[in-house]
């Protein structure tokens, strides 16, 4: 009897308090809300937003929901988080080997680098990469074309589209082409396993990744062109590029701060987790006869992503969460277009904040729960 | 940095909606936001984070405009002394929740009335000081001379959480065009990205261009479009639920512009006490109980005109000497041919 006292009453006085102290606040807000006139409510998601966003993955106009621009300013961040992880892994990873090669100038690049953009704050970066940047950019009918159909300008990036015909036969020949590689790679593991031969299967994917697709043109009847951005006059002397795909500036200069930045970080982690890995593992492998591509893939890297992933994990979630310094230079982010415009013209500060917020940690949650499993994954199995 | 401080200010002022004690419940005639202006000796003022004109801020920290003067005018009628003013320089978007969460008792920042802030967010606003239109800044070079010759396609730098962004796109969207809003949070901003060429156009109140046209590299080489595509009228809003703190602020902007219309100033106003005029000697407290409707004495109106001026005065200190808009247009009292009109002080 007494054990059982001992063992939950902490635990419920704990929860007790947690209730309270979440009751305390609903009412207390709920008392303060009606005293100064407030109504609490989400009805306002459904009404007209009428205001426009610059830039939107999805079909949005002012006359759509509140509702639907949240969609448009979750998706605009989950973009720029998206593309900026990948470019700040790219980065960290080459840096990261950077800074363990013996060459004296790579070495210390690399080092000077991780140093010099992990001290600035990120906001400065950002905006020097906004305000500096769109400054030195030319006008869209001063700008020279980059491999010949590509714009640079201080009103954005234009690139081509592409215009596709029968985009399913296709999609469905990737689709086909990444499944046999799956199978191929389940083949080459037994046949090293059982008959200890060994197949170039890198080589056969990638053979595989070209040709079928490639099949799907000739005979799928798929096809594809491009749609070239045409310089267009809007006045004397203001031009802007029509047809294409264009990048606005503020989502460039976003990706790069964020990537630039938060690759210094990855690079740490990378180094940290190579050098964490004794090397004796490393002499051990060279003696067995592996040559050093396969002492990297099949001694070393696999023991290092152990130790790489989980700060890695925390890099990412704060990329994520940086992102929405994005409402400093215009990028219509969740922040920017739903804690900000939306915010303001249906004044529910506190239904806007709270939804925001547990967006953000939802994202959050999500990566890390991605980044968790596949740290289950790769960690030593018992056998 | 300062991004961070603006999110610190917006949390707080949510944070102060959660925790604060619930203490205002009004009794009749009294006004608990009075009370506690007494108690603290000054007037707490929201302001615009830099408006020439309106509300803006000097090297040494004084700030002047006629927004400011709002929020002086009051400090004379309540207090005494129209220095005792406490000013806030709030972002579009934090204005509302300072105000609402208690954290200012006036919001005196170039705010536009409309119907759904009145009436939905808990506000109230109190009057009108100055009567403004959305409108357009284009380069000169380009050689646009109305909005009529906009195309699609053209890039739109404007202000986060105001009715600029919701006329814009009526304004668009009526007339068919397709346009790229670019939306930034501070005013400062704007005016960068316009300056760097990244906008076509750069649309706020017209007094708003005006205002920052100076801030630009090559003020000359931009022009303010005709067009007037909305109706913006500015004024001074205070919280809901307080209706004797309301009438004071609503009182003390209409005297300033009761008094230019009756020819008070700030140097004849002593005099005026002795004037045959009922109308003028209840504006400087020489006849009748007026203040003691708000519970205040009866020299609060004299005060005013002394200490901050009438209208007029405020107009040409801040506005016309600065150059940004020397022409009053609309602003202009209903006798002289423009709108401005109030009902009588009695």
């Amino acid at each position: 009897m007494n054990n059982i006292i001992k063992k939950f009453l902490p635990q419920i006085l704990a929860i007790l308090f947690v209730v309270l102290i979440f009751g305390f606040l609903t009412i207390n807000a709920q008392t303060n809300m009606d005293n100064r006139g407030i109504d609490f409510g989400f009805g306002f998601l459904s009404q007209e937003s009428s205001f426009d966003v610059q830039f939107s993955l999805i079909e949005y106009s002012g006359s759509d929901s509140y509702a639907r621009a949240f969609l448009v300013g979750l998706l605009n961040t989950l973009l720029v988080s998206f593309i900026s992880i990948i470019f700040c892994t790219i980065l960290g990873v080459i840096i990261g080997v950077a800074r363990l090669s013996s060459n004296y100038l790579i070495k210390n690049s690399a080092a000077w680098y991780v140093e010099f953009f992990r001290n600035i704050p990120l906001l400065l970066q950002i905006f020097f990469w906004y305000y500096a940047a769109l400054r030195a950019l030319p006008l869209p009918e001063k700008a020279n074309a980059w491999f010949g159909v590509t714009y640079m300008t201080v009103k954005g990036y234009y690139i081509p589209a592409m215009v596709w015909e029968n985009l399913n036969v296709f999609l469905y020949c990737g689709l086909a082409a990444i499944i046999s590689i799956i199978v191929l790679r389940k083949y080459a593991n037994n046949l090293r396993d059982t008959q200890g031969k060994q197949i170039p299967v890198l080589l056969y994917s990638i053979a595989l990744l070209i040709i079928l697709p490639l099949l799907s043109f000739l005979f799928g009847g798929v096809s594809l062109e491009f749609e070239l951005p045409q310089l267009k006059k809007l006045s004397k002397i203001s031009y802007i590029y029509e047809g294409g795909i264009s990048l606005p500036p503020e989502l460039i200069a976003l990706v790069l701060a964020l990537s630039l930045y938060t690759s210094t970080f990855v690079a740490e982690c990378v180094r940290a987790g190579i050098e964490g890995v004794s090397k004796g593992q490393k002499e051990a492998a060279a003696s067995v006869g592996l040559t050093p591509n396969q002492v990297l893939k099949l001694v070393i890297m696999p023991q290092a992503l152990r130790i790489i992933i989980p700060p890695t994990t925390n890099q990412y979630l704060n990329l994520t969460k940086n992102s929405s310094l994005a409402a400093a230079i215009a990028y219509p982010d969740l922040v920017l277009v739903f804690a900000g415009t939306a915010l303001m013209q249906t004044g529910k500060a506190i239904e806007i904040v709270s939804i925001t917020m547990l967006t953000y940690l939802t994202i959050s949650l999500t990566i890390a729960a991605i980044m968790n499993w596949y740290n289950k994954k790769i960690e030593i199995k018992e056998k | 940095m300062f991004k961070l401080v603006k999110q610190l200010t917006s949390l707080v002022a949510m944070f102060a909606v959660l925790f604060a004690f619930s203490t205002e419940t009004m009794a009749a005639k009294k006004s608990k936001t009075l009370e506690n202006t007494k108690k603290r000796g000054f007037v707490r003022c929201g302001v615009s984070q830099g408006l020439p004109g309106f509300s803006n801020a000097d090297e040494s920290g004084n700030w002047t405009g006629i927004d400011v003067d709002v929020c002086r005018a009051v400090a004379a009628a309540t207090l005494g002394d129209a220095t005792k003013v406490k000013f806030t320089p709030l972002s579009a978007k934090e204005r509302f929740t300072a105000l609402t969460s208690g954290e200012i008792d006036i919001l005196s920042r170039n705010t536009t009335w409309t119907l759904s802030r009145d009436a939905d967010i808990g506000l109230t606003f109190v009057g009108v000081n100055f009567y403004d239109g959305q409108g357009f800044m284009v380069r000169k070079g380009s050689g646009i001379k109305s909005t009529s010759e906009f195309k699609n396609g053209t890039s739109v730098c404007t202000n986060l959480g105001t009715t600029t962004e919701l006329n814009m796109r009526d304004f668009f969207d009526s007339r068919g065009i397709s346009y790229e809003p670019v939306v930034f949070e501070k005013a400062d901003e704007v005016v960068a990205a316009y300056d760097a060429g990244r906008c076509d156009t750069y649309t706020t109140d017209k007094s708003g261009l005006a205002a920052q046209r100076t801030k630009l590299s090559a003020p000359d080489d931009h022009v303010v479009l005709p067009e007037t595509i909305s109706k913006e009228p500015l004024g001074p809003v205070v919280r809901q639920g307080d209706s004797v703190w309301e009438d004071i602020v609503r009182w003390s902007l209409n005297t300033m512009i009761e008094a230019e219309e009756y020819g008070v100033n700030s140097s004849n106003a002593d005099m005026m006490k002795t004037s045959n005029n009922p109308a003028i000697k209840r504006l400087v407290g020489a006849e009748g109980e007026l203040g003691a409707a708000f519970g205040l004495d009866n020299d609060w109106n004299l005060r005013i005109i002394k200490q901050v001026g009438n209208y007029g005065e405020s107009y040409k200190r801040n506005i016309a000497d600065t150059g940004i808009l020397p022409d009053r247009g609309p602003n202009e009292l209903w006798t002289k041919g423009g709108i401005l009109y109030v009902p009588p002080a009695r």
